[in-house]
């Protein structure tokens, strides 16, 4: 009996701590502005692109996502979009748009539209900076190399290279990690994603881009799939974003510590790509 | 469906997932034994070393031992079994399954031994018999076949723990699944059903089995 009350006590507290959780979350994710409230998409785990640091957001891909709420007239909530998940997340309308390293595909529009490109990347190396045997994708017989399990990079490496001695990680960060203690050569995925780790306070003068892409990447804002009206309005911030120099500061600010210069075709002109 | 297994070799990735519960079932078997041995022994350091390491990888999420099987012993202290990544971490996921699971094998076969009556393991002394005889002759045969059930429990969390293994890039099925859901989000429905029947084609005759063993072995008394 009275191990029974313990026990309904503990989980009504449980409950309870459960609920203040949840109302603590909703609450923090809305900052002052104008306007009604969206949901935004974008990555929680990548430096320098969309990160999320207690409360804090930082990132080129935030700096879009916020310039294009403010161009809309609304206030972003920012919501984690994991990769695999994104065309999910849009298509059953838990976030109105996605700012979150989303390379626009011809598969992916099958599913949503794109507003975009506003950024052009490319399949990278990231080496240790002192590490100069390694110029590109032809370089890498016998080197030792990281990804990330089930990425697009990952399997474009395998093609690009057969029977490369491949390291697979769930995260970036511990690729970062075996790159620095020499147990890999080098790290391979999007030059922006490598920039942004490159440029860590931590990582920084110790690991370089090489600076030779072997893929195209067009990174757009995803959004529901034949939305005419709104993607026109996402472009058109987009442009603005662009135009009115907001573009390059962001790059500078958090993707420049890499000495990282944004490759030809940027700034791209973004269309509406239903 | 059938694009799916032409594009990806599901079959192969399933491979590795039987590989690895295989491997790892001996492993934690033969590991959980002797930690069981330890924790029935009349020895007090012997039962609290054995204690220790139960409450210990007991306790971990199997996902740390398997991060640090690679990040502390391959990349920080360098003990590399191959030259070949691929290979170096399918030997250190089955060592890190078969170290977790062995404290739970380690628990069902103790539950096993509890299950034979005091009085026979004190008849098996008193006619002379040591611990390991009496161990080896009386009670862990009857232990085994008491702790079929439990062992079996244990034998199918561990063919769906080897999923954690992706997390270090051993190319098992919900790794594939990763990619195929990268690639081909427009299939994400049939990607989840081949992988679900796939475990339960897995699992399900374990379960079978050792219901059916369990009620065949069960030892009459």
């Amino acid at each position: 009996m009275k191990f029974t009350r313990i026990a309904v006590a503990a989980v009504a507290s449980a409950a309870a701590l459960g609920l203040a959780a949840c109302g603590g979350g909703s609450g923090g994710g809305s900052g002052s502005g104008s306007g009604s409230t969206v949901k935004v998409g974008i990555k929680f785990d990548q430096p320098g692109l969309g990160l999320k640091e207690g409360s804090n957001y930082s990132g080129f891909d935030v700096d879009v996502a916020n310039f294009v709420a403010k161009e809309l007239g609304v206030t972003p909530q920012f919501v984690e979009a994991v990769s695999s998940q994104r065309e999910t997340l849009i298509s059953t309308g838990q976030v109105k748009y996605i700012v979150g390293t989303y390379s626009i595909t011809d598969k992916r529009k099958k599913d949503v539209s794109f507003a975009g490109p506003y950024f052009i990347a490319g399949q990278d190396l990231l080496v240790r900076a002192d590490d100069s045997s390694i110029t590109g994708p032809d370089s890498l017989a016998g080197k030792k190399l990281c990804s990330v399990k089930g990425s697009t990079s990952a399997a474009n490496l395998q093609k690009k290279v057969p029977g490369v001695n491949l390291q697979e990680y769930n995260t970036y960060s511990l690729c970062v990690d075996a790159l620095k203690a020499k147990n890999v050569d080098a790290l391979t995925t999007d030059d922006t994603i490598l920039a942004g780790y490159a440029a860590q306070p931590q990582n920084q003068g110790k690991l370089k881009v090489v600076g030779q892409k072997f893929s195209t990447e067009n990174y757009g804002v995803g959004l529901k799939k034949g939305d005419q009206e709104f993607c026109n309005k996402v472009t058109a911030a987009l442009q603005k974003f662009i135009d009115s120099g907001e573009w390059e500061k962001s790059v500078k600010k958090y993707l420049g510590p890499a000495n990282y210069q944004p490759g030809p075709g940027n700034p791209p002109k973004p269309t509406c790509q239903l | 469906m059938g694009e799916l297994f032409a594009q990806y070799n599901i079959f192969a990735a399933f491979g590795m997932t039987i590989l690895l519960t295989v491997f790892a079932a001996i492993g934690s078997l033969v590991i959980g034994t002797v930690v069981a041995i330890m924790r029935v022994s009349p020895v007090g350091v012997f039962q609290r070393a054995g204690a220790f390491y139960v409450n210990t990888f007991r306790n971990t999420p199997l996902t740390l031992l398997i991060i640090a099987a690679n990040i502390v012993m391959i990349v920080n202290l360098g003990f590399s079994f191959s030259e070949d990544i691929a290979r170096d971490n399918i030997i250190w996921a089955i060592i890190a399954l078969s170290v977790y699971h062995a404290a739970f094998v380690c628990e069902a076969l103790r539950s096993g031994v509890n299950t034979v009556p005091v009085g026979q393991a004190e008849a098996a002394r008193s006619i002379g018999l040591t611990f390991g005889q009496s161990l080896r002759e009386v009670l862990l045969p009857q232990a085994f076949r008491g702790a079929i059930t439990p062992l079996g429990n244990t034998l199918i969390a561990l063919t769906k723990n080897t999923t954690v293994a992706t997390a270090i890039g051993v190319a098992e099925i919900s790794g594939l699944m990763k990619q195929m859901i990268e690639f081909r989000s427009d299939l994400l429905l049939p990607i989840f059903l081949i992988v679900a029947i796939g475990f339960v084609i897995l699992t399900l005759p374990v379960g079978i089995l050792t219901t059916y063993l369990s009620n065949r072995l069960a030892v009459k008394r």
